[in-house]
């Protein structure tokens, strides 16, 4: 029952990016973005990993997807907008990466079946999660932490300028 | 619980917020009357209770609209995003003991997920309507929902911490003794206010602003789906209230009287606490709204975790 779930949550996932990919309308394929990653949440908590399945709702689907939808309301593009990526669309675009991610998938198809698909039918808990963040891989977390606080430094910085310059605005 | 009784707790839990909904529209406008020294809508039934009635018999009547100009898919979509949310939320809520649809080891991670996925119904239907009043109402509504989710969710944190679990029933569970309101204090102010404001309810409600933005990212709806948005802002503000009953105010704890019962009276004054901060307080400008919660709020959750994470490291040594 969890694995044909599993499958039916996969194919979900893989359509909306596909539909998202190709819409014209930007509100239209954000919203199918917005449906292929808590698609992909499920299957994170179906895997036994419901920590990382509530980030991914949390911070992509939450957050981030948001920020998006808010530069598409800001840039208000409107039906132009949508005849100018209709053009970009051609369908000759999509050849070579089809090819490539072809290659990928097959490659994939390959590993998994040497090794099998195997869950470990262990859930992992927001506790353990936790102890390996700042055990094992602290290092990682610290590097992450310094990258946010540049990118926020950086955008402070950037909107102060306006502030000082009372003319520009 | 089996799973037969589960499914039916779950329904049960809808028709209940559903109703507990409708009856708000009413009892918040009675309630509001009163503390403005005025009557509110006291003519129908006793007390004026079928005004809920008359209400629904009106939007239900009204011609279900979409405008010509908005994007027709969005524009349908966006209303129900927040109601099947808000629902969902219920799902972790802890009512009794046993009283609970699932009890997640990430009860509430799950609950500020579905409340940061609500912002997409403001945000939606703003975008769908094709309106100036309605983008810039959504676009409020999304810097505001955003900033403070920010702390909504580090205020909590020190409750996790006191708790040492997500599972909200195990929250409830640790506060046996004390309840989380005192220790974190500083935790339930920040999360009340986060809370008002992700429910965009009255001295937050920025993104529907009517003396500047007409209705905000409403402007443009009418009949059932303006129900949906407003079924789902009263739905929220019974799940914020359920939340902050669960995690500062001991959940279903209490002398004498069974768990359930003490859950509802708790969950009550907070609602009606809620009401009273609609009438006493004024709406702040929109720079001020953001730098409340930048500039004040979120280094107070801060602090607030410092010395959480400082006394749970005394207390362990």
């Amino acid at each position: 029952m969890t694995v044909l779930l599993f499958y039916l949550t996969a194919a979900l996932a893989v359509f909306a990016t596909v539909v998202a990919l190709t819409r014209a309308n930007a509100a239209h394929a954000l919203i199918y973005l917005i449906l292929s990653l808590l698609a992909v949440a499920v299957m994170f908590f179906m895997l036994g990993a419901p920590f990382a399945a509530a980030l991914e709702v949390l911070i992509y689907a939450g957050a981030i997807m948001v920020l998006f939808v808010f530069v598409i309301m800001m840039l208000n593009l409107g039906d132009a907008g949508e005849e100018q990526e209709r053009g970009w669309l051609d369908a000759r675009l999509w050849i070579v990466p089809g090819l490539l991610t072809t290659v990928l998938l097959v490659e994939m198809l390959l590993v998994f079946g040497e090794s099998g698909v195997t869950t470990s039918g262990h859930s992992v808990s927001p506790k353990e999660v936790g102890i390996s963040l700042y055990g094992p891989y602290v290092l990682a977390v610290e590097l992450a932490s310094m990258l946010l606080m540049a990118a926020l430094v950086g955008a402070y910085h950037v909107a102060r300028r306006f502030i000082d310059r009372p003319g520009d605005i | 619980m089996t799973e037969l009784s589960t499914t039916l707790f779950g329904l049960l839990i809808i028709g209940a917020a559903v109703g507990g909904a409708a009856v708000l529209t009413w009892f918040e406008r009675r309630l509001l009357g009163i503390w403005q020294d005025r009557y509110g809508p006291n003519r129908l039934g006793p007390f004026g209770i079928f005004q809920v009635l008359a209400d629904m018999l009106k939007l239900l009547t009204k011609d279900d609209w979409v405008p010509p100009f908005a994007d027709r898919f969005v524009f349908i979509l966006a209303p129900t995003v927040i109601v099947i949310v808000m629902m969902l939320g219920f799902a972790v809520i802890p009512f009794g003991p046993e009283l609970q649809v699932i009890d997640l080891n990430i009860g509430l991670l799950f609950f500020l997920g579905m409340s940061s996925l609500a912002v997409y119904s403001v945000l939606l239907g703003g975008l769908a309507s094709n309106n100036k009043y309605a983008l810039l109402g959504g676009l409020r509504s999304a810097a505001q929902m955003v900033s403070y989710e920010v702390f909504m969710g580090l205020s909590l944190m020190g409750v996790v911490m006191l708790a040492g679990s997500f599972s909200l029933r195990d929250i409830v569970l640790a506060q046996e003794g004390l309840w989380y309101c005192i220790p974190q204090f500083l935790g339930l102010v920040t999360f009340t206010i986060a809370g008002i404001a992700e429910s965009h309810r009255l001295p937050f409600d920025l993104p529907e602003a009517e003396h500047e933005l007409t209705a905000g990212f409403h402007t443009e709806y009418g009949g059932m789906k303006f129900a949906m948005f407003m079924l789902g802002e009263y739905v929220g503000l019974i799940l914020i209230c359920c939340m902050m009953t669960v995690l500062f105010f001991g959940g279903w704890m209490g002398p004498l009287l069974p768990p359930i019962v003490w859950f509802c009276i708790k969950v009550f004054v907070l609602i009606c606490f809620f009401v009273l901060l609609r009438a006493a307080i004024p709406r702040p400008r929109y720079d001020q709204l953001m730098g409340l919660g930048w500039k004040y709020m979120l280094p107070l959750t801060l602090i607030n975790l410092l010395f959480t994470g400082a006394f749970l490291l005394v207390m362990e040594s």
